[in-house]
């Protein structure tokens, strides 16, 4: 199980991080939500081991990053939000390089390099150049790369920011696939229906830190996003019902059930953040 | 050690697989030295002439043997026109300078050389030439006073029997120097008729230049011709290996923009390993475009190691390292991959520029040339030239490395120093 507790990263004066914990089982998908610089990506980044966080600890089946840097991202798969590849290499040397780089021995590299390639569907492709590719199959190439180590944890950065609704939907049977093999997924996404479709709970960062966790089922419930559905006969005084015990504010007269889009504009508002 | 090989494998691929790299790195140096070398005399070529007009005013025997003279040089091509014409010529960049011998230089040239009026000739240069004035000015000194001396010395001289009656007939000299004169005269008309040279064997040269030269190239070996392109190969080897090095630089930058330097960062390898890869890579690389540059140059254009073969290869391997760590030092300070392109292109031109790669450091004024020894690409190419052309041993090899190896540690240091690990 990864568990992070306690996480805190300024730059300068700027905190980036006040205070982020969360936890991930073997076999989860955890949706990590949040507005643009909320603090999802430098959370990652202190996860991933790629900036050391001020406060807070990190650790994988109990083995702290901090202790064995080397031993826990040898567990740990990052897909960055950027296709982060390169282009004029074949898709198979890519894979090789980064497997190297996570010490698979050569003979195997072969072999892991293929095997992950037909993971996510291109099988057919290794020896193309990425720059041939389209948008979908650099970002499953990307995930790919992030695989080839058979890491315990995946870190996705957005995985599927501007690819086509089939590309997207082949991502997340890739994901749900691993997910079936007991890996372990920390997913950031600004798309709710992705956090909705593959996340098991659901974490939502705002201002460095965490504003509310649990399950789909969990945080629609909350308050912030709890509707009452009123079946009348006539046109109703919204002023009226706002005066009722319990009631702080009417938003707006609706049947609908609130959903995650719901909770997350309620926790961290509608105002832009870029 | 795999992590490592891979790293730099990758960098190989990539650079070799770039076609555009691989043309700026090795063919154009080839180009641009096989220029510069034909340019400052390669091969076996003949030096271009320098063109000279001459308006002989005289046309006395004496300006026509002149002429001649000056004809007969095989550094000048000498074109005859009137005064104006001639002026025109230089000022219109057709000619390096222009020779006007004025009316009266054969009545006036002999007693001229012993204290007389001297006639006066007009030397017209082009200003962006003034290296072929100073040769120009140089060879008309001689074949002026070897004509008139050549003419004066030899028997039955007219000029001679000319001069003689001038003295006796001149009425500003005093008696006793006048006859001092006319005995001196009389005494070489006498020396030249009993010491001149059989018929048809050519004038006597009693009034010739008192030394001959024997001119030898000072390169390697006394039989080994001087090849030029040895020079330019090196000069342009470290130019574009240097560019080389700013485009891998710029490539760390670029590494970083495209997230594939955090995916890197992300893999179980130390920051040391890291970037000791990468500067393997790169120095690897300029040995590589160095060797293959160099062996152009050898099968093709003669250029040839006479000096200590370790010692050159010495400095090759001291200049690549020296290229890694600058590519570094370039990716450590860059803010943005464009901004730092050209700010380090032109870094790398200086550099180049003051290390003598285009033109010989020797051409300098004194105090620019102490400046260009701050640059290590002046070590470059005095240690690749000292090791080819100049044909010195390996201790002549030894302070050039030192001092590139100085500079690489200095670079690879401040490197470090600013390398943002962190995005």
């Amino acid at each position: 199980m990864l568990e992070v507790v306690g996480l805190r990263k300024s730059y300068g004066t700027r905190a980036a991080v006040t205070d982020v914990s969360l936890c991930v089982r073997p076999g989860e998908v955890l949706g990590l939500l949040g507005p643009n610089g909320a603090g999802k990506s430098t959370t990652i980044g202190m996860i991933s081991g790629l900036t050391v966080p001020d406060a807070g600890t990190v650790a994988l089946e109990g083995a702290a990053l901090a202790f064995d840097p080397d031993g826990f991202r040898r567990r740990i798969g990052l897909v960055p939000q950027d296709l982060a590849l390169f282009e004029d290499l074949t898709a198979l040397a890519n894979l090789e390089l980064f497997g190297a780089l996570y010490g698979i021995p050569r003979p195997r590299l072969r072999e892991r390099a293929a095997e992950v390639l037909a993971v996510v569907g291109l099988r057919d492709r290794g020896r193309d150049k990425p720059s041939t590719f389209s948008g979908g199959m650099k970002r499953r190439l990307n995930i790919a790369c992030a695989l080839v180590h058979d890491p315990d944890v995946l870190l996705l950065d957005e995985p599927t920011a501007g690819v086509d609704p089939q590309s997207r939907n082949a991502i997340f049977d890739n994901l749900e696939s691993l997910k079936r093999q007991g890996k372990a997924l920390v997913y950031t996404t600004h798309y709710m229906e992705e956090a909705e479709r593959l996340a098991d709970r659901i974490v939502i960062i705002d201002h460095g830190g965490v504003v509310a966790s649990g399950t789909l089922a969990e945080l629609t419930m909350l308050p912030a996003a709890r509707t009452l559905q009123l079946d009348v006969d006539e046109a109703v005084d919204t002023d009226m019902l706002a005066a009722l015990p319990g009631v702080k504010r009417v938003r707006r007269m609706s049947s609908d059930r609130g959903n995650l889009e719901d909770v997350f504009l309620a926790l961290t508002g509608r105002g832009l953040r870029d | 050690m795999n992590a490592f090989i891979a790293l730099v494998r990758k960098d190989l691929l990539l650079y070799f697989g770039n076609r555009r790299a691989l043309l700026m790195s090795i063919v154009a140096p080839i180009l641009i030295a096989a220029f510069f070398g034909a340019l400052f005399g390669g091969g076996d070529s003949k030096p271009a002439r320098i063109k000279v007009a001459v308006t002989d005013l005289d046309r006395s025997p004496l300006s026509g043997q002149a002429v001649a003279a000056l004809r007969a040089d095989t550094a000048f091509e000498i074109v005859e026109a009137a005064d104006a014409e001639a002026l025109a010529l230089v000022k219109a960049g057709k000619a390096a300078a222009a020779i006007t011998v004025p009316s009266g230089f054969g009545e006036l040239a002999a007693a001229a050389m012993f204290g007389g009026a001297k006639p006066q000739f007009v030397l017209r240069y082009d200003p962006s030439q003034a290296m072929a004035r100073e040769v120009v000015r140089g060879l008309l000194a001689e074949h002026v006073m070897q004509t008139v001396g050549r003419s004066l010395a030899s028997a039955d001289s007219p000029l001679l029997a000319d001069f003689r009656e001038q003295t006796l007939r001149s009425t500003a000299l005093p008696e006793p120097r006048k006859l001092d004169l006319v005995q001196m005269l009389d005494s070489i008309a006498r020396v030249q008729r009993w010491s001149a040279p059989p018929q048809g064997a050519g004038a006597g040269e009693a009034f010739a230049l008192p030394y001959v030269t024997r001119e030898e190239a000072a390169s390697a070996r006394p039989q080994i011709k001087y090849n030029s392109y040895s020079h330019s190969f090196a000069g342009m080897g470290v130019q574009f290996v240097l560019l080389m090095g700013v485009d891998l630089g710029v490539g760390l930058l670029l590494m970083r923009r495209m997230g594939l330097w955090k995916r890197l960062r992300a893999a179980p390898l130390s920051k040391g390993k890291l970037l000791a890869s990468r500067i393997a890579s790169c120095a690897l690389i300029a040995v590589i475009v160095f060797a293959i540059v160099y062996a152009v140059a050898m099968a093709v254009f003669g250029v040839r190691i006479e000096g200590s073969v370790p010692g050159f290869i010495l400095v090759l391997a001291s200049f690549a390292l020296l290229t890694a760590s600058f590519g570094l030092l370039i990716a450590a300070v860059g803010a943005t991959p464009e901004a730092t392109r050209g700010l380090a292109i032109l870094a790398t031109l200086l550099m180049v520029m003051l290390g003598g790669a285009w033109v010989p450091a020797f051409v300098f004024p004194a105090w620019l040339q102490k400046l260009s020894l701050l640059a290590p690409t002046r070590w470059a190419v005095d240690g690749l030239d000292a090791m080819t052309w100049r044909g010195l041993p390996l201790h002549d090899a030894l302070l050039p490395v030192a001092v590139m190896l100085g500079f690489t540690a200095a670079f690879a240091a401040l490197a470090v120093w600013r390398f943002e690990w962190e995005e």
